[in-house]
């Protein structure tokens, strides 16, 4: 099913991407897709460009070309405000709590960019622990729910692709495991979601596929089905 | 005459006075220059120039247009902000990736063309600007006389310092402003527009400065220096107040007017330099002064 999405269905469509900070080159003409409503993962080594890809998608780095299609839209030329606009949502590797807002107004923070987004009482539904911390500045949550308010605050946009870096980077096993169940949860609420990931059994709990980028170009796909006949070439792509 | 540690009380509240009155400016200015470096990495020496302008529009309007202190108390900071708004546009903004010495260098420019410009048209002597006559005369509050215009001063001053505050600690638009002020680029990929974020932090902020030069107006005379004279005490200001915080550039401000107020009265040999001796005890102790965060 994903090998036959050459039609004119998939959500976010990247071709012949090349990323650049200063002189450094660092995407080298990758190219992959999403479907709506799938969880696909990224994979690859630390360096290999997982993150420069989540950014250029959002038109963080400094300087890219190639395509990038949502909905048949080209967003090579917007800049991240407009590309955020049109309903992607990121939540960053480092997290990016602001220490200077409260909870509340990190989780506030974000505008809404389309309709459709969930309520603040559903975002606390998933994350509990959120609303007992309402109050507290954002750097004062531990590591875990920093990263739940992460999740959370781009729940509320109404953005229907979510990039996820790492969400699970750093977490005890509890918190990992109740983050993989708000990843479901999403996925079965219609989100489509772009994850990041160096732990691949966490990731085959929940993606549809997987790509595994090197040196900045996606080298190769797995459907999740066939990650079990496909674990020494993995094991091999991520230095395992 | 009833003394104070060897000083009369009504000299002694005098300069008091004077110095919250001072205050109150660098309250103002320091309250501008602090958005403006947090949100656009500028450290503005254009903030005394535009100040000056402030006042000088107030008397442009009363003298060309017959506008008042009322309405000029408005118009001059729109007029101000929207100058600024321009500068910022087509000069600053280019200047935002590069070391923070371009901008200083290109609003110190700037400072010494609009003095200049102002100072071939109107020398310096200082244009005088009337009391407005609901603020005219004074109150004998038994230990001093206060002026009504000076005690409007401070409190015009300080419900703007707090509206300021609260509009950057406690509004969404102020919520934008502090995230920007530690991380633009996610908050742009949010989908806030940072740069125009970023314009009218510049324009709010020089308006502040555009409204403390209409108040200083009928105090110190509408001169082309009073900028100049001003700014060097409020960049001293900044640095020990730190620039982590918008309370502390208010509470820093009124504090060193009064601290030099006192200053004139027990030790007026030194009341010039304390400020700045101040500053080099705070820069020794705590480095990013006494309200600020070290910055990522
Ligand atoms: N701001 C930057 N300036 C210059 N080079 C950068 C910058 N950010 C990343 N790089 C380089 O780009 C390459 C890809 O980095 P990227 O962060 O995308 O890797 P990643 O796959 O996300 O790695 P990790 O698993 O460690 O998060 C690396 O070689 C890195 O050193
Ligand atoms: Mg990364």
């Amino acid at each position: 099913m994903p090998e036959a999405a050459g039609g004119g269905e998939a959500l976010l469509r990247v071709k012949d991407l090349h990323a650049f900070y200063g002189e450094s080159h660092i995407l080298h003409g990758s190219e992959f897709e999403i479907d709506a409503g799938e969880v696909v993962t990224l994979l690859g080594r630390n360096g290999a460009g997982k993150t420069t890809t989540l950014k250029s998608i959002m038109g963080m780095v400094e300087q890219r070309q190639g395509s990038i299609t949502l909905d048949g839209t080209e967003l090579i030329r917007l800049s991240p405000d407009r590309i955020a606009r049109r309903g992607i949502a990121y939540c960053p590797e480092e997290r990016g709590i602001f220490a200077s807002l409260d909870v509340e107004e990190n989780l506030m923070l974000p505008p809404t960019v389309q309709s459709g987004g969930m309520s603040v009482q559903e975002i606390f539904q998933l994350f509990p622990n959120l609303k007992e911390r309402l109050r507290s500045s954002g750097t004062q949550l531990s590591g875990g729910e920093q990263q739940m308010l992460a999740i959370g605050r781009i729940l509320r946009t109404g953005a229907k692709l979510l990039l996820l870096d790492e969400p699970t980077e750093g977490l005890a096993p509890v918190i990992v495991q109740q983050i993989g169940e708000v990843i479901r949860k999403l996925k079965a609420k219609g989100f489509t979601i772009l994850l990041v990931e160096q732990n691949f059994h966490f990731a085959s709990t929940l993606a549809d596929r997987h790509y595994v980028v090197e040196h900045g170009r996606v080298v190769d796909e797995i459907p999740n089905e066939r990650l079990q006949e496909n674990m020494g070439k993995l094991h091999e792509y991520l230095g395992v | 005459m009833t003394e104070l540690l060897g000083v009369p009380a009504p000299v002694l509240f005098g300069q008091l006075l004077l110095g919250l009155i001072n205050g109150s400016f660098y309250a103002l200015l320091s309250l501008g220059l602090a958005v403006i470096f947090g949100m656009l990495n500028v450290i503005n020496f254009a903030h005394g120039a535009l100040y000056m302008t402030g006042a000088f529009v107030a008397w442009f309007l009363l003298n060309y247009l017959g506008i008042g202190y009322w309405p000029a108390l408005i118009l001059a900071p729109l007029v101000v902000g929207a100058f600024g708004i321009v500068l910022e546009k087509t000069m600053l903004s280019r200047l935002y990736k590069l070391d923070h010495l371009y901008g200083l260098l290109l609003t110190f420019g700037l400072a010494l063309i609009i003095e200049g410009l102002f100072r071939n048209a109107y020398g310096v002597s200082g244009q005088p600007y009337p009391i407005p006559s609901a603020l005219q005369g004074g109150q004998n509050l038994g230990f001093m006389f206060l002026p009504t215009y000076r005690g409007w001063v401070v409190v015009a001053s300080i419900i703007v310092c707090f509206g300021t505050w609260f509009l950057v600690e406690r509004t969404r638009f102020g919520a934008y402003l502090r995230a920007a002020v530690e991380n633009q680029e996610l908050v742009r990929a949010f989908g806030i527009n940072v740069p125009l974020l970023m314009t009218l932090a510049y324009g709010f902020a020089v308006a502040l400065a555009g409204f403390a030069g209409v108040l200083a107006a009928p105090i110190y005379q509408v001169n082309p220096l009073m900028g100049q004279d001003l700014i060097i005490v409020v960049f001293a200001i900044v640095v020990i107040g730190g620039l982590g915080s918008i309370l502390g550039s208010i509470v820093t401000g009124l504090g060193i007017g009064v601290v030099e107020g006192l200053t004139k009265t027990f030790y007026p040999e030194a009341s010039a330099t304390v400020v700045f001796l101040i500053m080099a005890i705070v820069l020794a102790l705590r480095p990013h002064g006494l309200f600020g965060r070290p910055r990522a």
